[in-house]
């Protein structure tokens, strides 16, 4: 067994660091255009507003039903054969419609359940001090339910962090792609990878420190 | 005050309200009594459209509605002249007691924070709870989180509060406390409509009692006629059991 390349791996962290921003940025983008869509698709299952609601429930079955990686492949290589105006479609841009798609799908289903498990009663005690429905959604529901909602929500966001990579199947260059060409080059894959792993952890460690924070505020009101 | 005529409430053939003719004078303290399941609740909850009332009418001070014709600002105008008071006290419990209280003049009124604040620490001040301004409804014990709910709905400023079994979720050690401060509303002149099994709180402080069976009114008067010379066979009926059940609650 030869030894761990130290020196190598240590150089080879600025040149990888250049690529977590574009990592970031495809998550982050995910995330909040994910954020919007469940939202809106968890309003109208609550409301269970008509043809909307069939819509949504065909939208979740189909994307939480198959695999991201197809999904990529769909947006990425398929819909330009469909409609030529997609042709220009990048794979910065297929990603994050693909994570987006498919993350607002899980995040759907656990805003809504967040949203029905508020207390009945409380939203009649809204009602019954006058307020009007988008003022007991805003001060009593919605502040609820982002505190139940919550933990489900930033494991999707890590899951995503880490789902950007598969970026890299469609010839984009982020953390996972750059780390290839690397490995490619030098031919120390442990290495480069064991420093590409180490990175996507630190990362996913600093979320998890926010979120244990995040909770521990929204949780005040809970504590006995 | 209040005037009900003719108010119905059905679940598809089922019949909860069978025709409610009811008035209610300013400062009249007016409670409601019957066996289980015979619409006291679904009357008071139709009063404020917590439930959809079937047919009749319904006036609260100088607003009259229509029930079959009543438009989202009618119903929203009728919660603005009443309060509730819920019996498993329904306090919002993402917000401390004063901001319980506050929420309806910082909210619904559109008042500044600092004068919503203040106003919400008179209340507390009123019922006793000044200590426990900043304490969630998680940490209050079923007497405070009762008490705090008595406050919100004291903070509406509401023509009629009504009181749905206010004191059946509590443990018997904290019912004192809440009776208590419905006591001395009630010393206050605030109208009041109460559902309840408390006989003597029916007894002692109630202006009016009224029995409710079938989804109809049966008999009224005041409690001394009501407890002592119950006219109708169901009355003395309902009466007798309550009395055997609970001695000490007559």
């Amino acid at each position: 067994m030869t030894t761990l390349n130290v020196d190598y791996m240590l150089g080879l962290v600025p040149v990888l660091l250049k690529y977590l921003p574009l990592t970031l940025e495809m998550a982050a983008a995910g995330m909040v255009l994910a954020l919007i869509l469940a939202c809106l698709l968890a309003v109208i299952r609550v409301l269970k507003t008509p043809v909307l609601n069939q819509f949504a429930i065909v939208f979740v079955s189909f994307f939480r039903g198959t695999p991201l990686l197809v999904q990529l492949f769909l947006f990425y290589y398929g819909l330009p054969q469909l409609f030529s105006a997609l042709t220009a479609i990048n794979g910065i841009t297929a990603t994050i419609m693909g994570l987006t798609l498919h993350f607002s799908a899980y995040m759907a289903e656990s805003i809504r359940a967040a949203i029905v498990g508020v207390d009945r009663s409380q939203t009649e005690a809204a009602l019954s001090i006058g307020m009007t429905n988008s003022q007991l959604m805003r001060r009593i529901v919605l502040p609820q339910a982002t505190r139940v909602a919550l933990p489900t929500l930033m494991n999707y966001f890590i899951d995503m962090i880490k789902a950007t990579s598969l970026a890299f199947t469609l010839g984009v260059t982020e953390l996972m792609g750059a780390t290839q060409k690397e490995a490619a080059g030098s031919f120390l894959y442990f290495e480069a990878f064991l420093v590409a792993a180490i990175m996507y952890w630190i990362v996913v460690e600093l979320l998890s420190w926010l979120q244990h924070h995040l909770e521990a505020r929204l949780n005040r009101a809970y504590n006995r | 005050m209040i005037k009900l005529d003719s108010l119905r409430k059905q679940y598809g053939s089922t019949v909860v309200l069978n025709g409610m003719d009811l008035a209610i004078e300013q400062g009249e303290i007016v409670v409601i009594i019957g066996p289980s399941g015979t619409g006291k609740s679904t009357l008071l909850r139709c009063i404020n459209f917590l439930e959809q009332p079937t047919s009749g009418h319904i006036a609260v001070g100088d607003l009259s509605v229509d029930v079959t014709r009543a438009s989202k600002d009618d119903i929203l105008a009728l919660r603005r002249r009443t309060a509730f008071v819920f019996q498993n006290y329904a306090l919002f419990s993402n917000k401390t007691a004063l901001q319980n209280i506050a929420e309806r003049w910082q909210i619904v009124d559109g008042w500044p924070k600092e004068k919503a604040h203040r106003k919400a620490m008179e209340i507390l001040e009123r019922i006793g709870l000044k200590d426990q301004a900043h304490a969630y409804p998680a940490s209050m014990s079923g007497g405070q989180q009762q008490r705090v709910g008595i406050g919100r709905a004291m903070a509406t400023g509401a023509d009629v509060i009504l009181f749905d079994e206010p004191t059946s979720s509590l443990d018997p050690e904290w019912v004192d406390e809440v009776l208590g401060l419905m006591k001395q509303l009630a010393a206050e002149r605030q109208t009041m409509l109460v559902v309840t099994h408390e006989m003597t709180f029916a007894r002692d402080v109630a202006d009016r009692v009224i029995f409710i069976d079938g989804g109809r009114i049966v008999e009224q008067g005041p409690p001394k006629q009501i407890f002592q010379n119950p006219k109708d066979p169901r009355t003395r009926d309902f009466l007798q059991k309550i009395l055997e059940n609970n001695p000490g609650g007559g």
